[in-house]
Parts: structure tokens; sequence; C-alpha cells
């Protein structure tokens, strides 16, 4: 008599939500408030002093963002999860929590530009080091390695998309050195790969992409998989020394299997204060419901609109591994056989003018700089978001002056189709 | 009983259903888990008996402290064992030689010794390994998911308020 496991699509819907204890009401209700009134006096102690499970204040922890927190903490099989402002704050309340002033982590150099930025740059205030890998290239992990190095982070599909990455390769490399192996699931989400189940022990999300999916949130998600031991480990004294703040608790041993999440939230969260407004959680959680149906769809418009670009005369090529001909296509049956996402670029033969002009035409696709919404998105990374870089640059970032990336819809793919179809011929 | 796999309604009955607590290795530092879990089970109505040699005679959280487990008067539901893995051993021994027997050992989390719980199973005792009873209260009264904690329960019930305040939650929720 063992407690079956809800499925995926039960989870989606029903994990950490119940009805109101207080008013029974079922939706999860959105508790716009900035603090929670203590029992007592003894109870107020007990919260300040992580001595008992409670809300304090809706920096720190909030019952909205709560049932957030432990949906996608049960979609991806962690032990716990941590709600944060946006994507960005997921992984800096990572960071802050594994690493020191002097510290490096190894990161594959194929990331979202906006991670590529943070970690070459805002990182280096705090004297964390990063040391880039090559996401096709296990081995180059490895060599990046050294004593200093406190954790490892990649892209499960890595952006702008079309790259699977080897998550069980790097993670045996992750655990031959002790190392945390992170990974940022933003483009699969747990409803296309689980990288617990490949050797992750952390995972971070921007909730504001598929798991919100309709482009209406920013927020950020960190889930602990309770499988990595900092407790006694002396690189991570967050988590395995006293802490002064909590009169000498020590977190990693208190909390067991989630002292993880709960280090990134009352050290982390606590002090530098990322907190996710409750509206934008019920927003998100929202969204999670429909995640099974919407990835689904999401990754099989994707792969009708890629199959057709490949085909196309003014397309010279196809970055999307769903393709039985693209070089990732084996990865892809190993790690996301449900599909392979909704983002992806493409090459014009027209090059910059040819991009340019392309996302001008489009009627049913918008220019914006966003992925993961229902609607269908479009961006010439050459004209718009890497309009700084060189044309090296550009070329080493995969955003050479004829590529065009697109996040498909959940519209009917033939209208997608043909709305490629119209601004092509007029490119 | 699987010790790698416990039942839900396996542990609700037993937090249910015990009322004392021998609680071995108490700590008087705040900060260590064995206090904190102590307060815990004060407050949620269980009469906790601290057990530490170091400290027998003393108070601690309002409750006298024991030598070891033959010195408590009265009987004792529940022996839980803040002690590592070997020493859980001759405390379960200890604790299978008081009389009455108790209901339950229970081994903190990370604490496992499956030859004295082969022992204290053969004399009809429930055992619980490897667990922490204040986790368990909160994942399976819901408190526990107020912090985000992956509490692998699902239901359309609603969760019970205790009634000692809001921040409280009972165990008799409607499964």
């Amino acid at each position: 008599m063992t407690d079956r496991l809800p499925g995926f699509n039960t989870l989606a819907i029903h994990a950490g939500a119940a009805p109101d204890a207080a008013t029974g009401a079922r939706a999860t209700p959105i508790y716009q408030t900035t603090s929670f009134v203590f029992d007592d006096v003894d109870h107020a102690a007990s919260l300040f002093g992580l001595q008992a499970f409670g809300n304090i204040y809706s920096r720190i922890g909030n019952p909205t963002n709560a049932v957030l927190e432990e949906r996608i903490a049960a979609l991806e099989g962690g032990t716990a999860a941590l709600a944060v402002a946006s994507g960005h704050a997921a992984e800096f309340l990572v960071f802050h929590t594994l690493l020191q002033p002097g510290d490096e982590f190894v990161a594959a150099k194929q990331l979202y530009g906006g991670s590529i930025n943070q970690f070459n740059h805002s990182y280096k205030n705090f004297g964390w080091n990063v040391v880039w890998a090559n996401a096709d290239d296990p081995a180059s992990f490895e060599a990046a390695i050294t004593p200093k190095t406190k954790a490892i982070f990649i892209e499960s599909i890595a952006n702008p998309g079309g790259v699977i990455v080897d998550l069980k390769a790097i993670a045996a490399i992750a655990k031959k050195h002790r190392i945390p192996f992170i990974v940022d699931n933003t483009m699969a989400t747990p409803y296309l790969i689980r990288p617990f189940e490949h050797g992750a022990d952390i995972i971070v999300h921007s909730a504001t992409k598929f798991l919100g999916g309709h482009g209406n949130s920013i927020g950020g998600l960190i889930v602990d998989g309770g499988t990595f031991n900092f407790a006694g480990d002396d690189r991570y004294p967050m988590l395995s020394k006293p802490r002064p703040e909590y009169n000498g608790m020590v977190l990693g041993e208190t909390f067991g299997n989630f002292g993880f999440a709960i280090a990134a939230r009352v050290l982390g969260l606590r002090d530098l204060g990322p907190a996710l407004s409750p509206f934008n959680a019920f927003l998100i959680l929202n969204g999670i419901e429909t995640l099974p149906l919407r990835m689904q769809r999401h990754s099989d418009n994707a792969l009708a609109v890629a199959e057709h670009l490949a085909s196309h005369s003014k397309v010279s090529w196809v970055s999307y591994p769903g393709l039985r001909s693209d070089r990732y296509h084996n990865l892809a049956k190993q790690y996301c056989p449900k599909g392979a996402g909704a983002v992806f670029t493409f090459g014009l033969k027209g090059g910059y003018e040819a991009g340019v002009q392309l996302v001008s035409n489009l009627k049913l696709f918008s220019h914006l700089a966003n992925i993961g919404d229902t609607r269908s998105l479009v961006i010439h990374p050459a004209s718009t978001t890497h309009r700084q870089l060189t044309d090296e640059q550009k070329k080493q970032a995969g955003a050479g002056p004829e590529v065009v990336r697109l996040s498909v819809g959940l519209e009917d793919k033939e209208d997608l189709i043909d709305d490629l179809n119209q601004a092509l011929d007029a490119a | 009983m699987n010790h790698d796999n416990y039942p839900n309604d396996y542990i609700r009955g037993i937090l249910q259903s015990v009322k004392t607590i021998a609680l071995v290795g108490a700590s008087q530092n705040s900060a260590r888990p064995s206090w904190i879990v102590m307060k815990y089970l004060l407050e949620r109505g269980y009469d906790v008996i601290p057990i530490n040699p170091g400290l027998a005679g003393q108070e601690l959280l309002g409750k006298r402290v024991y030598g070891s487990l033959a010195e408590v008067p009265g009987p004792i539901d529940m022996v839980e064992i803040f002690r590592n893995s070997e020493a859980a051993g001759p405390i379960t021994d200890e604790a299978l030689a008081l009389n009455p027997l108790p209901k339950v050992i229970w081994m903190q989390l990370s604490v496992r010794n499956d030859e004295a719980a082969k022992r204290a199973e053969a004399k009809g005792l429930q055992v619980v390994m490897d667990r922490c009873p204040k986790i368990e209260f909160g994942r399976l009264s819901g408190e526990i998911s107020w912090q985000g904690v992956n509490s692998r329960m699902i239901s359309a019930k609603k969760p019970i308020l205790s009634g000692k305040g809001f921040q409280k939650l009972s165990l008799n929720r409607p499964r």
C-alpha cells in the first residue's frame, strides 16, 4: 500500500493547491498582503527562528507564491522550490547561495544572452568568475574545472533554440568532481525534459516563458533536487556553517534534503529582496495548469513550421532538433521524445536585408524580444538584440545577419505557415 | 514494514495516536534540530520528555530532563532517537526493556539501524527510521507547503485549522 504518485497532468493542476483552509475558495486565492498576523508572541519567535512553518512577510514567503513553489517542485520531481521576481533573480540567488568571492563556476557558452551578460559583467562585482565551456563537448566542462569551481550551469534546450545538451554526460562530470549541477529548464519545461532524472541537482526557470505561457508576467523559480549533500561540505558555508543570522543554525543539516531551497529563501531572498508579486504567482499558476496541453501544441506547431521552412526556396538552413536531418536529432529523441520545444532559428538566403523585411512583412507573428507566449513571436537578432556586436561577434553568438528566431505559438499551424509564406514572398 | 517508503497512513496513524514522546538526545542549544523538533512537538500538544544524561535534573522548554529512558516515571508511547545510527541500537534495546513497552521507535532523519528495527518489530512495536516528525507533521497537515516544500500530497479537501491560531494545521484533514 504505497501512495501512488499522481501523473504529470494531475500534478500540473493540483500540486501545492487545496481549497483555502479559511474560506474553502477552490481557486488559489491571491494573498495580496505584505504581512501575516502572528498567533502569539511565542509563535512569532518560532517563525523568525525558522522553528515553525508559516508566513511572516511577503518578501520572504507568501501563500500564493508557496502554491507555485510546491507546484514546480512536484512537476520537476524536486524536494522544494522558491519563487522569485524573475529568471535572472533565480540565477542570482542560486549563485549567491553557492559562491563566495573569488570562486568560479563553469557555464555553457550556449545560453540566453541575458544570462551571458549577467555572468560576464554583473557577477564580476561579486568576485564570481565564470569559465565558459562548450555544451556540445562535455569534456570541455571537465577541462574547465579547478579547485575554485563551485557549480556547473547549462540550459537543457539552449537559447536561441536548436541545441539539445547531453545532460547525462555533463552530470557524470559534475558528480565525479562533487560539484552541484544547475540546469536552466526554461525552454524545455518539465513537460519535455525533467533534468533531475538525468543528474541535475538544482533547476532554475524563467517562469515568464512557457510556465506562465501567456506573455503577461515576469517570474523566476529555483527547484532543489535534494540530491547534493551540502551538510559538512566546507566549500558551501551558507549551508554547512553555523549561520549568525539564525543563532548558529546549520541550514544544510537542519533542513536536510531541502536545505538548499531554504537557504536561498532565508539568506538570499530575505536579504537581497527580489520577491515575486502574489498576483504574478497567480497568473503563472493559471498558466501551469495547461502546461502539458500547451507544450505539446507548441512543439507540434514548431515542427510543422520548421519542416515547411526547411523546404522553402528562400531559406538556407533551419536549426530545429525535431527535424530528422538536424545534428541534435538523436539527443532530442533521447531527452525530449515528446517534442523539441517552440523556439528555433533559421537562415535567409537574402541575408540582413531579407531578415529586416521578413520581420516587417509578418502579420501574425509579433516582433518582440520574448519567447514562450501563446502568440507566435519573431525577432531578427542582428538588427535588434545583437545590434551592438561586431559582425564576427554576431556570428559567434548565432546571430549572424541572415538569422531569424521564432517562438512558435498555439495558433493554427496553417495560419502560421501562410503568414511566413506571404512574408517570405515579399522579402 | 518497508523502511524505504512509508505509507502516509502509517505515519499519520502514529502521529495521531501517540501522546507521550521521550526524545533521546535532547539539546539546550536552540539552533540544534533536536531543540527545534522538541519545541514544535510541544506546541502541537505532545507531552515531550527530554532525555540527556548531561542535562539530567535540569529543565528544558519547561520539561524536566531525565538521564535515561529507564528513569522516566510513567509510560512512554514513542521513543524518538536523536543520536547517530550506531547509538540507535542500544537505545532501542533500552526502550525494549521498558515496562510497559513503548508503541513506537522513531529514528530521526539520517538515523537508520535496520537490526534494531527488526528487534523492535519482533516485539510488536512500530518503527520509523530516517524521518523527522516535524517534517512529517508539516507534510501531512499541509503546514510544510507554506515553505514551498514538495509535500507529495494531493487533495481536493480543505486543510483543517488546528484551532490554536491561524498558522497551525491539524493532522485530521479529510482524505
